[in-house]
C-alpha cells in the first residue's frame, strides 16, 4: 500500500485503484475496459504468432498453415488472434454507440471522443493490414482493391499507389512492409489509449444521467474493477464460443486459397466490421467521391462534439433523439448488410438511401435537433 | 558600453543564488546579437534540412527496389497461342492478356470504333498488329483481373464491381473510368516472339 503512493506507481493508483468513479455507471460502461483487454489479447497472441510466421509471398500462406497444423496450440493462437480482431470491433462499436446514446462526446469530454475516433482509424488500418498477412485470395484482392482507392487521388494517385506497393502490384515488398506496420501500429494504439484515458480522467467519467457526478463517486477498486472483471468473464464465454466452436464463421473461405495474382475471386468482400464503410464506398457512383465519402463517414464522428446542438447529454431526457438514435443504429446495420451484397438492384438503391441518411443524420439532423428540443422545452400549453 | 540592466529576482521565478546572480540576469551585449542570430538561424536551417533529408530518404526506401524494377521484360512464344485463344502471362506481378484475334473479332473491334466510348480510342491505336491484342489484365476501376470472353461486349468482364470491356479492351459499361491499359511491347525474332516491356515498335 505504501509503494502504490510513490511516484510512477501512483499513476496506477490514481487511474485504476483510487480513481473516483460515478456510482451509477452501468454495464454499458464495461466496454472501455473490455477494449483494453482486447488490445492486450491481440498484442500478446500477435507476438507469439510472429515467432512462427514468415512474411514472404512464397511462404506466408504455408507458414500460417504450419501454425495451424504443426505449432503446439498454434491453431488456438491463430483463432484467438483472428477472432480477437472481430471481438475487438464488436466491443469498440458498442463502446462508440454507448457514447452516442449518453452524449459522452459532449463537453467537457470532446478530446476523449476525438482521440477515440483516432484509435478507431488506427484499428481499421491495423486490422486491414493484418488480414493481408495470411496471404490468401481475400488478403491479396482485398489489399489490391483498397490500396487502389488511393489511385483516385488526382494527378499523383498512381505514383502514390506504386510507392505504397513498393512495386507494380501488391507483392512481396507490400507484404513485408505490411507485416512491419502490423507489428508497430498496435503499440501506437496502446499509446493513444493511454492518452484517451488520461484525457478522460482529467474531466472524470460520464454517467447514464449525463449530469455532473462529482458529488457521488466511489473508488474504482474494488467496486468497478470487480464489475469489469465480471464483464470479462461474460466476454470470454462469448469469445470462446467463436474460437472453439465456430472459428471460421466470421472469416471468408476464399482466404484458405493461396493468393493468386492471376485470378480474382468472384466476390470480394472485406471483413464484416468494414462492411458499412464498404457499402458507402460502393454507393457513390464516382471513384474519388466514393473514397472521400467513405473516409468522411468516420471523420464525421470526430466532428460530433462541435456539430451537435444540445446541452442535455443523456438520451434518457431526449425522447426525440432516442428514436433517431435507434434509426441510426438500424442504418448502420442496413449498410453492413448491403456491403456484403453484390452490386445489383435493389441493393444499390437501398445502399444509396442508407448512405444519404447516414450523413443527413450527423450533418443536418443532429445540428438542428437542439433548437427543436429547446423550443419544445419552453413551449407552454395554453 | 551602457551598464547592463538587471532583472529583479521575482521576475525569474527562481529563488536560488545561481539564477539570481548578476551574470545570469544581465541582458547581454546588444552589439553581439547579429552574430548570435546568424549562428542560431543557420543552425536551425541545417537542422531542418537534415530532417528533410532523413524523411525523404525514408520515403524513397519504400519505392520499388532495383530487383523489382529489373524484372521489367518478359519474352512470350507466340506460336503456342492458337487463333481465337488468349494466353495470360505474368509480367511485373500482373497478368497480361495476349489475344490472338480472329478476323471476325478484328472487324467487330473496328466497328465499335464508331460506338459511344467513355475513353475514346481507335482499335488501330490499341494494337500493333490487329491479330494480336496485348492488354494489361488489370481493371482500371480498382485493380481486379477481368474474365475473358464474358460481359455484354464479347470482351472482358470484371467480377468485382461489374465493368464490361469490348473486344478491343475498351471500357463500355460499369464503374471503371479507362480502357484496359496496353503495355509497351515489340515483336522479335521474325515475329515469332513478343517482348513485353521496353519500347513499343510500330
Ligand atoms: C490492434 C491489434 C491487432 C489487430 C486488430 C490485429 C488483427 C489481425 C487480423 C485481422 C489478422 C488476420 C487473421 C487471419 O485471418 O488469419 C492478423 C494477423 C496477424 N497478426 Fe495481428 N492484429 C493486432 C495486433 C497484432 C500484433 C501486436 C502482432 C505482433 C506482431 C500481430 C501479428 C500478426 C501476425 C503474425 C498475423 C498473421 C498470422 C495470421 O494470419 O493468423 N498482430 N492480425
Ligand atoms: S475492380 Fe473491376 S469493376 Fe471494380
Amino acid at each position: 500500500m505504501r509503494l502504490i503512493k510513490k511516484p510512477l506507481f501512483n499513476i496506477v493508483n490514481n487511474h485504476l485503484i483510487d480513481y473516483p468513479t460515478p456510482i451509477n455507471i452501468h454495464y454499458a460502461w464495461n466496454f472501455g475496459f473490455l477494449s483494453a483487454m482486447c488490445l492486450i489479447i491481440q498484442i500478446v497472441t500477435g507476438i507469439f504468432l510472429a515467432m512462427h510466421y514468415t512474411p514472404h509471398v512464397d511462404l506466408a500462406f504455408i507458414s500460417v498453415e504450419h501454425i495451424m497444423r504443426d505449432v503446439n496450440f498454434g491453431w488456438l493462437l491463430r483463432y484467438i488472434h483472428a477472432n480477437g480482431a472481430s471481438m475487438f470491433f464488436i466491443v469498440v462499436y458498442i463502446h462508440i454507440f454507448r457514447g452516442l446514446y449518453y452524449g459522452s462526446y459532449a463537453a467537457p469530454r470532446q478530446f476523449v471522443w476525438v482521440i477515440g475516433v483516432i484509435i478507431l482509424l488506427l484499428m481499421i488500418i491495423t486490422a486491414f493490414i493484418g488480414y493481408v498477412l495470411p496471404w490468401g485470395q481475400m488478403s491479396l484482392w482485398g489489399a489490391t482493391v483498397i490500396t487502389n482507392l488511393v489511385s483516385a487521388v488526382p494527378l499523383v494517385g498512381d505514383s502514390i499507389v506504386a510507392w505504397l506497393w513498393g512495386g507494380f502490384s501488391v507483392d512481396n515488398a507490400t507484404l513485408n512492409r505490411f507485416f512491419s506496420l502490423h507489428y508497430l501500429l498496435p503499440f501506437v494504439i496502446a499509446a493513444a489509449s493511454l492518452v484517451h484515458l488520461a484525457a478522460l480522467h482529467q474531466e472524470g467519467s460520464g454517467n447514464p444521467l449525463g449530469i455532473d457526478a462529482s458529488s457521488d463517486k466511489v473508488p474504482m477498486y474494488p467496486y468497478f474493477i470487480v464489475k469489469d472483471l465480471l464483464g470479462i468473464v461474460a466476454f470470454i464465454i462469448f469469445f470462446s464460443f467463436f474460437v472453439y466452436f465456430s472459428p471460421n464463421l466470421l472469416g471468408h473461405p476464399d482466404n484458405y486459397i493461396e493468393a493468386n495474382p492471376m485470378v480474382t475471386p468472384a466476390h470480394i468482400v472485406p471483413e464484416w466490421y468494414f462492411l458499412p464503410f464498404y457499402a458507402i464506398l460502393r454507393s457513390i457512383p464516382h471513384k474519388l467521391g466514393g473514397v472521400i465519402c467513405m473516409i468522411f463517414a468516420i471523420v464525421v464522428l470526430a466532428l460530433l462534439p462541435w456539430i451537435h446542438s444540445t446541452e442535455i447529454r443523456s438520451s434518457r431526457f431526449r425522447p426525440i433523439y432516442r428514436g433517431l438514435y435507434w434509426s441510426m443504429a438500424a442504418c448502420c446495420l442496413i449498410l453492413g448488410w448491403i456491403g456484403g451484397m453484390p452490386v445489383e438492384d435493389p441493393y444499390i438503391i437501398i445502399g444509396q438511401i442508407a448512405s444519404v441518411y447516414y450523413f443527413l443524420y450527423f450533418l443536418v439532423i443532429l445540428p438542428l435537433l437542439g433548437s427543436l428540443e429547446k423550443f419544445l422545452l419552453s413551449y407552454k400549453i395554453n | 558600453m551602457e551598464t547592463p540592466d538587471y532583472v529583479t529576482p521575482l521576475e525569474t521565478g527562481y529563488k536560488d543564488d545561481y539564477h539570481n546572480a548578476p551574470h545570469f540576469n544581465t541582458r547581454g551585449d546588444p552589439t553581439k546579437r547579429a552574430f548570435t542570430y546568424l549562428v542560431l538561424g543557420s543552425s536551425k536551417f541545417i537542422a531542418a534540412s537534415a530532417a528533410r533529408v532523413l524523411i525523404l530518404k525514408l520515403i524513397y526506401t519504400m519505392s520499388a527496389s532495383a530487383d523489382v524494377l529489373a524484372k521489367g521484360s518478359v519474352e512470350v512464344e507466340l506460336g503456342s497461342i492458337p487463333l481465337g485463344e488468349s494466353a495470360t502471362i505474368k509480367w511485373r506481378g500482373k497478368p497480361v492478356f495476349i489475344r490472338h484475334r480472329t478476323p471476325d473479332e478484328i472487324t467487330l473491334a473496328a466497328k465499335d470504333d464508331q460506338a459511344e466510348l467513355r475513353d475514346p480510342q481507335l482499335d488501330s491505336e490499341r494494337s500493333v498488329k490487329p491479330e494480336w491484342l496485348v492488354l494489361l489484365g488489370v481493371c482500371t476501376h480498382l485493380g481486379c483481373v477481368p474474365i475473358a470472353n464474358a460481359g455484354d461486349y464479347h470482351g472482358w468482364f470484371c467480377p468485382c464491381h461489374g465493368s464490361h470491356y469490348d473486344v478491343s479492351g475498351r471500357i463500355r459499361k460499369g464503374p471503371a473510368p479507362l480502357n484496359l491499359e496496353v503495355p509497351t511491347y515489340s515483336f522479335i525474332e521474325d515475329d515469332t516472339k513478343l517482348l513485353l516491356g521496353g519500347e513499343t515498335q510500330r
